[in-house]
């Protein structure tokens, strides 16, 4: 048989990256543990971005600051607030 | 969406024989350690991961906590001490075996990993001056100032050099492959057959000791179709796959009615894991502070106000030691330490939500190794929490960081959605770290009451020696075809089916199902439904299971691994026949006072064996570890 392979869409997207950094050297690729990245012709492809468990991994290997970038869904911003000093009582 | 060529070989039907004395299955701290020290004993040793193992497993990306370093040098507790504690905080449904090697090895163990190029000391005098930090050795520790026995480290630099140290002893080294079956003959270990997630080549390996170093099972009450990566606390692929085919060869295991309400999934209540304001864990023992900004008190086990910032730090009078890390919870008042006032009373007492974490309120030393230190160690924060907040434009002498919930899970589950956490079942095993089929071994969260990563590294090398030992006085076993045979059809029989089901569709039918027939609260009728179910799912859509290419393939065959272990957890919560608070298990249709043992379970040929030890089984621990160790006590040597 021929194996297939096409993008799972999910509603978030853990990881993208910046075309004119990557230098599609495929270490991300390699170390993905959830093996959600596959190389592709200039950047990797994610082929499973709703299998990403925001571990890091990629963008720790990565040789090239800035290629990859790793965002973490909407619902899953955690909110941080300035400090109000009146308050500090 | 477009369609790509798969970019690796197609190496279906292609079967690989590899033959070694020591096989390790899991290539995660615990793992790497067993293949370090079967090969510091001169064997040939083989090693088979899902993932990278330069990043793979629990403490892939690292971690920041060593617990129950009782043996550094600056500890003022023993080995005895602690491991007896946490016994007796688990009210005994606790891994003695286990928690001792911990203590007693544990720190030997962080010595290795110095000596192949981990970080575990202040060597740059970052902290210099700090109150938890020890000057000559450079050690730091956390929770208990006084006592000394949980260390902060540098855990992202383990993996790497882990790796490193594997590459460089000689270990054979299989990555991206998926362990799926364990090889018998003449009722001893004889192996495992593997899969490799990219090519579908099949492993056969045969080995005379086979160690088990996979994780505990997930996704058995928890999952998300759209965001499978998120909807369990440790990494995805990580399911008990070492539970499941354990299982399936007839290996014991216990405790596995065990499981707790869940306390993290951030695929739906939780947010990403160190990333909420809280004061748990890689947190403690931040400052905490209401939305109005009052700050929130830490109290001591008695409830009296501590008005010393340091005094979060230390044992109460009267007290030795406190115990705080992974599997405590809510701790028996032997062992809690100081804490901040319980969620009701500060609800009562009119402080308002939303919580916040306040790190500007601390001393700087004490906020730079929470922000800086342990949230950029801990294992998923360098990146996602440390760098990308810093990104988003958090600064802890600028921000609040809310809470949400009212605790470290940053979320409030129902009762039915549960997990294997505090403590968890798996294999049960002897003082050697032996199951009850010679030349299988297993460790860390392969283990029935596993706890942090510090257990994981100590009981990998000692399953690793243990069965090097036993690998030197067995002949290489041989291996039956007709086994190889069977596991190759299933394991490609998904492949054969066209526009068949998905295995998101058979996760969340099982999931859903656990919830409904195997949630809190537990009786026969509920439990038997429940089992009826599963196994028409085996028998009917099992089946039907299709998929396109080797990753799908693998994850499919996780499903079908996630399918036995909840099985398996049905059964064993059939065989405990009344509530055991300690297992956090609850029936409703039969209540007795009578002592509780383990329940020990295995299944042969689809027939459920059931036996009941001793919760004490292992003797005294000082003693028996010393009896079964007397040749070798797991000293840091020089790796």
């Amino acid at each position: 048989m021929e194996f297939k392979v096409k993008p799972i869409p999910s509603s978030s997207q853990p990881i993208t990256y910046e075309a004119d950094l990557c230098i599609g050297c495929n270490r991300c690729v390699q170390v993905c543990q959830c093996d959600v990245l596959f190389p592709g012709e200039k950047t990797p492809i994610v082929m499973y971005p709703g299998e990403c468990y925001y571990c890091g991994a990629c963008v720790m290997v990565c040789p090239v600051k800035g290629a990859i970038k790793l965002t973490h869904p909407l619902m899953n911003q955690a909110r941080f607030i300035p400090i109000d000093d009146d308050h500090q009582s | 969406m477009s369609t790509y060529q798969w970019p690796y070989p197609n190496e279906l039907n292609t079967i690989e024989h590899v033959s070694c004395d020591v096989l390790v299955l899991g290539g995660g701290l615990s793992g790497c350690f067993a293949a370090i020290a079967a090969r510091k004993q001169g064997l040939d040793v083989a090693i088979v991961e899902k993932g990278a193992i330069e990043k793979s497993g629990s403490a892939g990306t690292g971690f920041d906590h060593w617990e129950s370093a009782c043996t550094n040098p600056c500890s003022k507790v023993t080995p005895e001490e602690i491991a007896y504690a946490y016994i007796d905080e688990q009210s005994h449904f606790s891994n003695g075996i286990f928690h001792y090697i911990t203590c007693r090895e544990g720190y030997d163990r962080l010595l290795d990993i110095e000596r192949m190029g981990g970080k575990i000391r202040d060597t740059e005098d970052d902290f210099q001056g700090a109150r938890f930090r020890d000057e000559d050795t450079k050690l730091m520790f956390a929770y208990d100032y006084q006592n000394r026995f949980t260390l902060r480290v540098w855990g992202t630099t383990f993996k790497p050099a882990l790796y490193r140290e594997l590459k460089r002893l000689g270990v054979k080294i299989y990555e991206h492959v998926e362990a799926t079956a364990l090889l018998k003959e003449n009722k001893h270990g004889a192996g495992a057959i593997g899969m490799q997630i990219h090519t579908g080549k099949l492993y056969v390996f045969q080995a005379k000791a086979t160690v088990l170093a996979m994780s505990r099972p997930a996704r058995v009450w928890l999952f998300n179709a759209d965001q499978p990566g998120l909807c369990e606390f440790r990494p995805f692929q990580s399911i008990g796959s070492g539970h499941a085919m354990g299982w399936r060869s007839g290996l014991e295991l216990t405790m596995m009615e065990k499981s707790v309400r869940a306390e993290f999934s951030a695929a739906g209540r939780s947010f990403p894991p160190y990333g909420t304001g809280n004061n748990h864990n890689t947190w403690y023992a931040a400052t905490m502070v209401d939305a109005r900004g009052v700050e929130i008190p830490y109290v001591d086990r008695d409830g009296n106000e501590l008005t010393d910032y340091y005094a979060r730090y230390y044992p109460s009078q009267g007290q030795k030691f406190f115990l705080k890390g992974g599997v405590i919870d809510e701790p028996k008042y032997a062992y809690r330490g100081p804490e901040t006032l319980p969620f009701d009373e500060l609800i009562k007492r009119g402080y308002q939500l939303p919580f916040y974490a306040d790190l500007s309120r601390m001393p700087e030393l004490e906020r730079k190794v929470i922000w800086g230190m342990m949230v950029g160690q801990e294992a998923k924060t360098n990146i996602p929490i440390y760098h990308y907040y810093q990104t988003r434009g958090f600064d802890p002498t600028q921000h609040r960081l809310q809470s949400y919930g009212n605790g470290w899970q940053s979320a409030s589950f129902l009762d039915q959605e549960r997990q294997f956490f505090g403590a968890p079942g798996g294999l049960m095993h002897d003082w050697d770290l032996k199951t009850n089929i010679d030349g299988i071994y297993a460790c860390g969260d392969a283990l029935f009451g596993s706890d942090c990563a510090g257990s994981a590294c100590a009981t990998g090398h000692y399953a690793g020696r243990k069965a090097a030992s036993y690998a030197k006085t067995v002949l290489m076993p041989g291996l039956s075809s007709e086994a190889i045979d069977k596991e190759k059809q299933r394991l490609y029989a998904p492949l054969e089916h066209e526009n068949g089901l998905n295995w998101k569709e058979l996760n969340m039918a099982i999931s859903k199902a656990m919830q409904n027939y195997c949630g809190a609260s537990k009786c026969d009728a509920l439990l038997l439904e429940g089992k009826r179910l599963l196994k028409e799912y085996e028998k009917i859509i099992v089946p039907q299971l299709s998929c396109v290419n080797p990753h799908e393939l693998m994850r499919t065959h996780e499903v079908l691994d996630i399918l036995t272990v909840s099985q398996l957890v049905i059964e064993a919560c059939l065989a405990r026949r009344t509530s055991v608070k300690a297992l956090n298990f609850e029936r409703t249709d039969v209540h007795s006072d009578a002592p509780q043992q383990h329940i020990v379970i295995s299944q042969q040929d689809g027939m459920i064996h059931t036996r009941e030890v001793d919760l004490d089984y292992y003797g005294d621990l000082k003693e028996n570890y010393e009896k079964h160790n007397a040749d070798d006590r797991g000293e840091s040597n020089g790796i």
